[in-house]
């Protein structure tokens, strides 16, 4: 009964989202009140309706009720109870329903809390949220139904990949999918605006916190993954360019310029335009890398789907949202005027920089991950584009950038001067200057964009300190008046500060680990000693075990610097005993200097020796901590009190207590 | 500064900026691309020992061996044609004999040299690459059925 009732549930969302997506954007255009007021409760009740789908899921997830499909394919009653829960969505269809809730939960966000929003505008909004929707839905009920039933039923499933079965991973996809899905906020007021022709400073006030919020997910998202990787996989790395990868990243650096430029708009009034092309192109990355990820068109263990009419539907729907949002925009977009007039040399100009950057570097990816799919449609054999390739474009691409990063805080709007600025940031220049001199001396023969890196990380670290402490008066006023500066701080401008000092810190754990990780594979038997990286790593021998559902073997390794030992990592293999499937679980101490990391792999003869991979990976947890601290910037920024409902008003009120 | 040389600034840069991209992308994608070969378009071809190449199809049954010092040799085949391979290093989890796998490396005098094998995360998941491959080779009957059922 759940799945039927779950199954209805979603057919009836999709009615809801037609009503949605037509009723309200006809009133809009008419002027009809009681027609524009249909989006609210369409918009409520589109929500609770996915709402109980995905409750009625989750019900038989956990029940274990094999006989839903979905159920068989990603469950087993073996299956702790968190990876039940995270079975719902580590699949095809369980996905694409945690894809339209988060949709439909964001609508239903803008109907409540939309109150100071112009009406017509709020209901363009919601009929464009409603549309992405009804796009969601058809796919799901025609190619992808979740509550798909099975008779006769099997006794048990097939369980969830091990590899998936780690609670780094039971939550990356729904951050991912926040982010995602975030970005739809941005796309529909986009279209919005465009639809009116006209942009304003409250629209961007309602985008922007999207955005953020988005951008948060984002970043968490993708970090969760490259922290899961960087331990489950036992490869040593944590990013590998690979497709689905790329598909996260690409939103990410659009939706990062689309935050930079939503900000102009805000507080100058212009690149208007621009703002809602970003907008356009954020989300349509974002989609395509939804389904790039899930269409099965690349290798990898995202991809669940095979089937062709899945693949074909998911191109129209592609060419209808992209083709036709870029086409209304190419029909509209002319008619969005800027006021605003601004000097290259100024802060609109050195966000504008970042924009162009960041698209540039997102285009790369872009043509670096569809190359090997256009050469292949067209007959040109099959390729791979590797890392080697995205490492030679990706990084020069961004290093104009990073260096323009520590000085755009400092310029006025509408015009200014690089030179005060420079004067300031001297001491984190020269501080750069011998970070990247230090890092060549202990590392003559090391890779020169590692020191770069290093020295643009100290750069922009110190930059982001300066800018804070330009902002607060240090050293001019006394210290108790810059400290009382200091906690007055707008949480928004805290909100820049973190997030470019974590993007510094994450830069100097990238450069580390991307240049000067040390490798070493060998056999090792009992008693073996392999130096990697300044330390001894001893093998002590491997033992046979027992997990809930999986056995083991745990390899012990002492490590040791200088004849002090440092720790004793357990290395194990494990063999899950549902699908029979070997995961390996590295041994990882971490320092701030960098990880210790071992692996172990097969025996090897009969005594007792073992192939074994020893990394020293320097400065790797500076990335998880960077990430950390731009993510919860991010979150910072977005309480201050300007975006919150109704704040302009108060703010105001806030601004005439102060100059009285 | 007027509007339009204003905007011309703009436009300079980003005509900057991706003319350096498309410089960057190519000279990148000459050294960086990597051709994937099945066995039988290895034996087609024949690439020098200089091209560094992906093959993939699936490891034959009962081919896989260990030398000693950490080496695995096996067999690939798209069951039409074979080559041997040489590996060092741990394997992937999934790597079985039976399954598709893809590796990275060289040809050198008739054998393989990888230095990289992937055996994608999926126990029911075959590569596509891998796939078409025995499909090119006139094999594909009960593969089919592996492929109705990823995950």
């Amino acid at each position: 009964m759940t799945a039927e009732l779950g199954h209805f549930a979603l057919i009836l969302a999709l009615f809801m989202a037609i009503a949605q997506a037509t009723i309200p954007l006809i009133g809009a255009e008419r002027g009809n009140a009681a027609w524009i007021a249909v989006a609210r409760p369409t918009a409520i009740l589109q929500f609770l309706l996915v709402v109980l789908a995905f409750a009625c899921l989750t019900h038989v997830y956990l029940t274990s009720d094999f006989t839903v499909l979905n159920v068989i394919k990603n469950s087993h009653t073996d299956k702790p109870l968190l990876y039940k829960i995270s079975g719902v969505w580590g699949n095809h269809e369980g996905s694409l329903l945690l894809w339209v809730l988060i949709l439909s939960l964001f609508g239903a966000a803008v109907a409540v809390f939309g109150g100071n929003l112009p009406p017509a505008l709020k209901a363009r909004v919601l009929s464009v949220q409603a549309m992405i929707a009804v796009g969601f839905y058809l796919f799901m009920l025609l190619t992808s139904n979740p509550f798909e039933r099975v008779f006769p039923p099997p006794m048990n499933g097939q369980g969830l990949n091990p590899l998936l079965q780690d609670p780094g991973l039971a939550f990356h996809p729904p951050m991912l999918y926040l982010g995602y899905v975030g970005f739809s906020m941005a796309f529909s007021f986009a279209i919005a605006a465009l639809i009116e022709g006209r942009v304003d400073a409250a629209w961007a006030r309602w985008v922007r916190p999207w955005t953020l919020a988005a951008w948060c997910f984002l970043t968490a998202g993708i970090g969760l993954g490259s922290w899961w990787a960087y331990y489950e996989l036992g490869w040593g790395g944590w990013w590998y360019w690979d497709p689905v990868e790329n598909a996260s990243f690409m939103p990410w650096l659009a939706g990062t310029a689309l935050l930079h430029s939503a900000t102009v708009v805000e507080k100058r009034d212009t690149l208007k335009g621009w703002t809602v092309l970003l907008a356009i192109i954020t989300f349509s990355l974002s989609l395509l890398g939804t389904f790039l990820v899930r269409s099965g068109v690349l290798t990898s263990v995202h991809a669940f789907a095979t089937d062709p009419a899945r693949g074909v539907f998911i191109l129209a729907l592609l060419i209808v949202v992209i083709g036709g949002s870029l086409a209304l925009f190419a029909w509209r977009g002319p008619k969005l005027t800027s006021t605003g007039l601004f000097q290259p040399v100024s802060r609109e100009g050195a966000l504008l920089f970042n924009n162009l950057v960041m698209t540039t570097a997102a285009a790369a990816v872009l043509l670096g991950t569809l190359y090997p799919l256009l050469l292949d449609a067209l007959g040109g054999g099959k390729v791979s584009v590797g890392p080697p390739f995205f490492n030679a474009v990706f990084i020069p691409i961004m290093i104009p950038m990073i260096a323009a990063m520590a000085v755009g805080p400092f310029l006025n709007w509408k015009r200014s001067d690089v030179l005060p600025a420079l004067l300031r940031l001297r001491l984190a220049f020269g501080a750069a200057l011998i970070a990247g001199g230090l890092a060549y001396t202990a590392y003559m023969d090391g890779p020169v964009l590692g020191i770069i890196a290093l020295a643009l990380a100290v750069w922009l670290g110190l930059g982001a300190l300066t800018e804070l402490a330009t902002r607060v008066r240090l050293f001019q006023e006394p210290l108790a008046d810059s400290l009382s500066r200091l906690f007055r701080l707008p949480r928004a401008s805290w909100g820049m500060t973190l997030g470019h000092f974590g993007l510094a810190v994450a830069i100097a754990g990238m450069a580390g680990a991307g240049a000067w990780t040390v490798e070493s594979i060998q056999v090792m038997k009992p008693g073996d000693k392999v130096a990697v990286g300044g330390y001894e790593f001893v093998f002590d021998g491997a033992e046979k075990g027992k997990g809930p559902n999986y056995s083991l073997v745990s390899g012990r390794f002492s490590v040791s610097r200088g004849g002090d030992t440092v720790v004793v990592l357990e290395a194990e293999k494990r063999v899950y005993n549902v699908s029979q499937q070997p995961t390996t679980e590295a041994g990882i101490h971490t320092t701030w200097r960098g990880d210790l990391y071992a692996v172990i792999g097969d025996p090897e003869g009969n005594a007792g020796a073992y192939v074994t991979r020893l990394y020293f990976n320097p400065l790797v947890v500076w990335m998880w901590v960077g990430i950390l601290v731009m993510v919860f910037g991010g979150a910072l920024s977005l309480t201050d009190r300007r975006h919150r409902v109704g704040a302009p008003h108060r703010r105001r009120a806030a601004a005439a207590a102060a100059e009285a | 500064m007027k509007r339009k040389h204003k905007r011309l600034t703009f436009v300079m840069i980003a005509l900057l900026l991706l003319g350096t991209a498309a410089a960057l992308i190519l000279t990148a994608f000459e050294d960086n691309i990597v051709f994937f070969y099945s066995p039988t378009e290895l034996a087609e071809k024949n690439p020098g020992p200089a091209q560094r190449l992906r093959i993939g199809g699936l490891v034959e049954d009962g081919s896989v061996e260990k030398p000693g010092g950490g080496v695995v040799a096996f067999t690939i085949t798209d069951t039409a044609k074979t080559i041997d391979v040489r590996f060092k290093g741990i394997l992937p989890d999934l790597f079985r004999e039976g399954q598709g796998v893809v590796a990275e490396g060289h040809l050198r005098g008739g054998v393989f040299q990888a230095d990289e094998v992937l055996a994608k995360h999926d126990e029911n998941y075959m590569p596509p690459e891998v796939a078409e491959a025995i499909k090119k080779s006139g094999q594909w009957k009960k593969m089919g059925d592996a492929q109705e059922n990823p995950k």
